[in-house]
């Protein structure tokens, strides 16, 4: 029994994680057999898809790709000036990312916490902390990792804040999770802050684990409760949490740091199904150029 | 002997892994409340019907696994099940004894007291309570227990565990 209070106060300190991700190694193959029933009535779902529907769903994405390729278009010439201005201010941005694409494992975790299970580990290079996205937003960060797998923490858990900014004024603040609840508390607004319900909230970056300028959120709700002596604002994340069957794992690269992560991730590159480049390193390079001078 | 030994061991492990992978095993969102606890089960009726090999110790490390496999504390169901098996350990001559309906009332407040340990280190550790409905399970689980009891025990008989 004492050695039952040990591993509690233990596991405060985060000090088990080697015995954590041993064990994971050794429950992972149970884990992948309790995720099979819904992989296989998705493989065959997909197999019963009649070819109308594959060509309904192949024009669908070709205008998508279409209409994002012209956005994109735009976005060099954006992203080169937005380079400028902030090289004449003289503040520092980010380099270049890098994203690899995990599966999740239909696992049933424990239902106290928010976590979800990914097919992705130490082996393709995930760490702890490592911020998680899907299609639309931020979802949560790494917390335990193992080489074949690893835990994701949504936003929405009860221990999980996130630092954002509201897109419309700059607004600072903080986005807890609410545990079962799916939302998001932002702590401390004051009583006369501008923010109101709609406001997109993207990552501000200040916590230095999330890249800045993800969405993160919408506030849902903003209200003044008296014994509250801050704004009690809600917001409802953006991320599709519980209907997302693939997630980004995502790499920032800072120019000390861009060689090393590229060489540490190689084996990510390797499986060329579920991995994919978002900025060549040879598109980063000459802006770290220009950077320096 | 010592074959006959081994091969109740199987079963004994081999039944707690299924009842890990039915505890993790992905079900619809309205039933995942209503999840029997099939590790627990599983636990009791070794304690009960194999006391010199079965557990605290073994309760420990199932618990430990289930911890991992599900990501909770580590330790946080490890804890329970070790009461649990102490608990199934020190009364198995009083409770085999029992009549069935009388068992499964037993192992309805065995249920209790390892979801009560689970709640307590819960609250501990600041996270959020749980609605009413953490209870059901404890009463599935004792619905539950002389099916699991029956079945079991074929399991052990068939393996030459008794």
């Amino acid at each position: 029994m004492l050695a039952i209070g040990l591993i509690l106060a233990d596991h405060r300190d985060q000090r088990l994680g080697a015995l954590r991700s041993t064990l994971a190694v050794l429950v992972y193959p149970l884990q992948l057999l309790a995720d099979f029933p819904i992989r296989y009535a998705r493989q065959t779902q997909d197999r019963m898809a009649d070819e109308g529907q594959l060509r309904n769903q192949n024009a669908e994405l070709k205008r998508d790709n279409l209409i994002l390729s012209a956005r994109s278009q735009q976005l060099v010439a954006l992203e080169a000036e937005n380079m400028r201005l902030r090289d004449l201010l003289g503040s520092s941005f980010k380099i270049g990312e890098r994203v690899l694409i995990a599966e999740i494992l239909a696992v049933d975790l424990a239902d106290s916490r928010q976590q979800i299970l990914i097919n992705k580990g130490t082996n393709s290079g995930v760490f702890v902390g490592q911020p998680v996205l899907d299609a639309s937003a931020v979802m949560g960060q790494v917390i335990h990792t193992n080489p074949f797998s690893s835990t994701v923490l949504l936003i929405t858990d009860a221990d999980h804040a996130l630092p954002v900014q509201v897109t419309r004024n700059g607004l600072r603040s903080i986005a807890v999770g609410s545990g079962p609840g799916r939302e998001l508390d932002l702590l401390h607004i004051p009583k006369n802050a501008d923010i109101r319900v709609g406001d997109l909230l993207v990552s501000s970056g200040l916590g230095g684990r999330f890249p800045p300028g993800y969405p993160v959120a919408r506030v849902s709700a903003v209200g003044q409760v008296p014994d509250n002596p801050f704004t009690t604002v809600k917001a409802e994340p953006s991320a599709r949490l519980d209907r997302s069957r693939e997630v980004l794992l995502v790499w920032t690269l800072s120019p000390e740091h861009h060689q090393d992560a590229l060489s540490r991730s190689e084996p990510a590159f390797g499986n060329p199904a579920g991995s994919r480049s978002a900025t060549g390193p040879g598109k980063s390079a000459p802006r770290r150029g220009t950077r320096r001078e | 002997m010592s074959e006959t030994v081994r091969r109740g061991t199987w079963a004994v492990w081999g039944s707690l892994l299924i009842a890990l992978f039915l505890t993790i095993l992905p079900m619809p969102a309205w039933m995942d409340d209503f999840r029997p606890p099939w590790v627990v089960l599983t636990l009791i009726f070794w304690s009960l019907t194999l006391p010199e090999r079965v557990g605290v110790f073994s309760a420990f490390a199932a618990g430990l696994t289930l911890d991992v496999t599900t990501g909770a504390l580590l330790g946080h169901h490890a804890l329970g099940f070790s009461l649990v098996a102490y608990l199934a350990v020190e009364l198995h001559q009083r409770v085999r004894t029992f009549p069935l309906w009388q068992q499964t009332l037993f192992v309805w407040l065995l249920l209790l007291a390892e979801r009560l340990l689970y709640l307590w280190v819960l609250g501990a550790t600041g996270q959020p309570t749980p609605s009413l409905v953490y209870w059901v399970p404890t009463f599935l689980g004792a619905l539950l227990w002389p099916w699991v009891f029956v079945v079991l025990r074929d399991l052990a008989r068939r393996a030459g565990a008794l």
